[in-house]
């Protein structure tokens, strides 16, 4: 069965690979997309309208309780963890930082994969730090697809290189190839 | 570790051992909580988590303090206290006396963020801070008022993008470790337990401050909540929420009007 949920996460140097991946994917995906990127404490950035002009999909920052739909990229809120509940909606939590971090994608990973199991794509992509590597594991234990970036491509290749290192089964893909192995996995 | 599918039988347990009901709090990151406190106390299975709870008076209260979320900060959301300041503030001016109620207080970071607001906008005289929380030490510790000098720097920068203007130290005592907010900023507050699940309406207040707490609710419980709070309002009275949080889905939703869309700030219409 098709995973039914992709998961983007990223740190320092994520940004434009994100955009180049969200502006070639084929028209008629719509399967959900879920980004968390770190990013800076009340910042006011116009992170989503860039990302909006860069994609067919609708892009929406998380409220709490949303419910995951068709069509939707949704970003991760400054300041708040990202967790998923069992009737597909999303809950945030202010709770200690995580590998300094909050939101943290290892705790999106793993909240995601451990209800939705095969039906979930981790993607983790350029970053500074280790964030990510422990949730990609999980969701690579529970049979999710799990995807990390070319760490010779990634800017900063800390973050792949730290969930390749503790474990050696996740795709290791350029951008281009990301791009290709997602227009042919959800189309 | 426990999984989801145990999660829920643990909480129906604590609910019929305890009075305590957190059957309708979001599993997700009650699942995180509950694994965290294991893996401290170092309990394997739910069976030991059980057996820990029923048998050991302490550890309970220890588990309702550790699996509510107490982190907060000075000033958190900047711009939330700016619009308070700026949208609310002379509203609340024109009652002679003014009641606000913080649900789910934690440590005393927002409640005395919004005391020195109202300090400084002369608000502070006739005003009355009901600050509540569920958790024992949580209140125990706001009362103590005294907060490590590691996030003074974000504290302050938080106060100053809300246009505080004076310097955020001199509302505390310091020594090299700590510090204590002065005791002016303790009068006019009472710190007590609360339990939004359980508990019912004690005041009636012009200005509740509800944030980051219903967050840890699922919708259901989140709506018992609101009514609560619609119940506590007078009319024209405002009642704030966390920045991501929505009163859209509830019952009551149409009682209220937007002050704030961003800010999430509402005042009751009827
Ligand atoms: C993350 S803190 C929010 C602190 C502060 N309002 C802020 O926004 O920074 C959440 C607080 O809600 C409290 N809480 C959780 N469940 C509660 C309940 N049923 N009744 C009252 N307070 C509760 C927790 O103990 C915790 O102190």
């Amino acid at each position: 069965m098709k995973p039914e949920i992709i998961i983007i996460g990223g740190s320092a140097g994520a940004f434009d690979t994100i955009l180049s991946i969200l502006n070639n994917l084929d028209k008629s995906i719509d399967t959900p997309i879920v980004i968390v990127l770190h990013r800076l404490k009340n910042s006011n950035s116009s992170f989503e309208s860039i990302l909006q002009r860069s994609t067919h999909y609708t892009v929406k920052e998380i409220d709490d309780k949303e419910k995951i739909e068709k069509g939707f990229i949704y970003t991760a809120p400054a300041n708040y963890h990202l967790l998923l509940e069992e009737n597909y909606t999303f809950s945030l939590d202010v709770s200690e930082l995580v590998n300094f971090s909050r939101p943290s994608i290892d705790i999106t990973f793993e909240s995601f994969s451990i209800l939705l199991k095969e039906k979930c794509c981790g993607i983790l992509l350029s970053g500074s730090n280790h964030d990510g590597a422990i949730g990609l594991k999980i969701m690579a234990e529970n049979n999710g697809k799990t995807i990390i970036q070319d760490c010779d491509e990634a800017e900063f290749a800390i973050m792949p290189k730290a969930a390749k290192n503790i474990y050696n089964k996740h795709q290791e893909l350029n951008t281009k190839d990301i791009i290709n192995t997602l227009n042919n996995e959800y189309n | 570790m426990i999984k989801l599918n145990e999660l829920d039988e643990l909480l129906f347990t604590i609910k019929k051992q305890f009075d305590y009901d957190f059957s309708d709090y979001s599993k997700a990151s009650m699942l995180r909580r509950v694994n965290r406190f294991m893996d401290i106390n170092n309990m394997k299975t739910s069976v030991d988590l059980k057996f820990e709870l029923i048998n050991n008076p302490t550890i309970f209260q220890n588990f309702i303090n550790e699996i509510v979320v107490n982190v907060s900060e000075f000033f958190r959301d900047p711009s939330f206290f700016k619009s308070l300041h700026e949208k609310v503030f002379p509203y609340l001016d024109s009652y002679p006396k003014i009641n606000i109620w913080t649900a789910g207080c934690s440590f005393g970071e927002e409640t005395y963020s919004l005391n020195i607001l109202l300090k400084e906008n002369n608000l502070f005289p006739k005003t009355r801070i009901y600050a509540t929380d569920i958790s024992r030490n949580a209140i125990e510790q706001s009362k103590k008022g005294i907060y490590d000098n590691t996030n003074f720097k974000d504290y302050t920068k938080n106060y100053y993008e809300c246009g505080g203007k004076e310097s955020l130290k001199n509302y505390f005592v310091s020594d090299e470790k700590h510090s204590m907010i002065n005791s002016e900023f303790k009068q006019n507050i009472l710190f007590s337990n609360h339990n939004l699940v359980a508990d019912s309406v004690f005041k009636e207040c012009q200005l509740i401050l509800c944030r980051n707490v219903l967050i840890y609710f699922n919708s259901k419980l989140q709506n018992k909540a609101f009514e609560l709070f619609y119940d506590s309002l007078p009319v024209h009275g405002f009642l704030a929420i966390g920045k991501k949080e929505s009163l859209r889905f509830s019952s009551v939703y149409e009682n209220f009007k937007e002050i704030d869309r961003e800010e999430k700030i509402y005042q009751k219409i009827r």
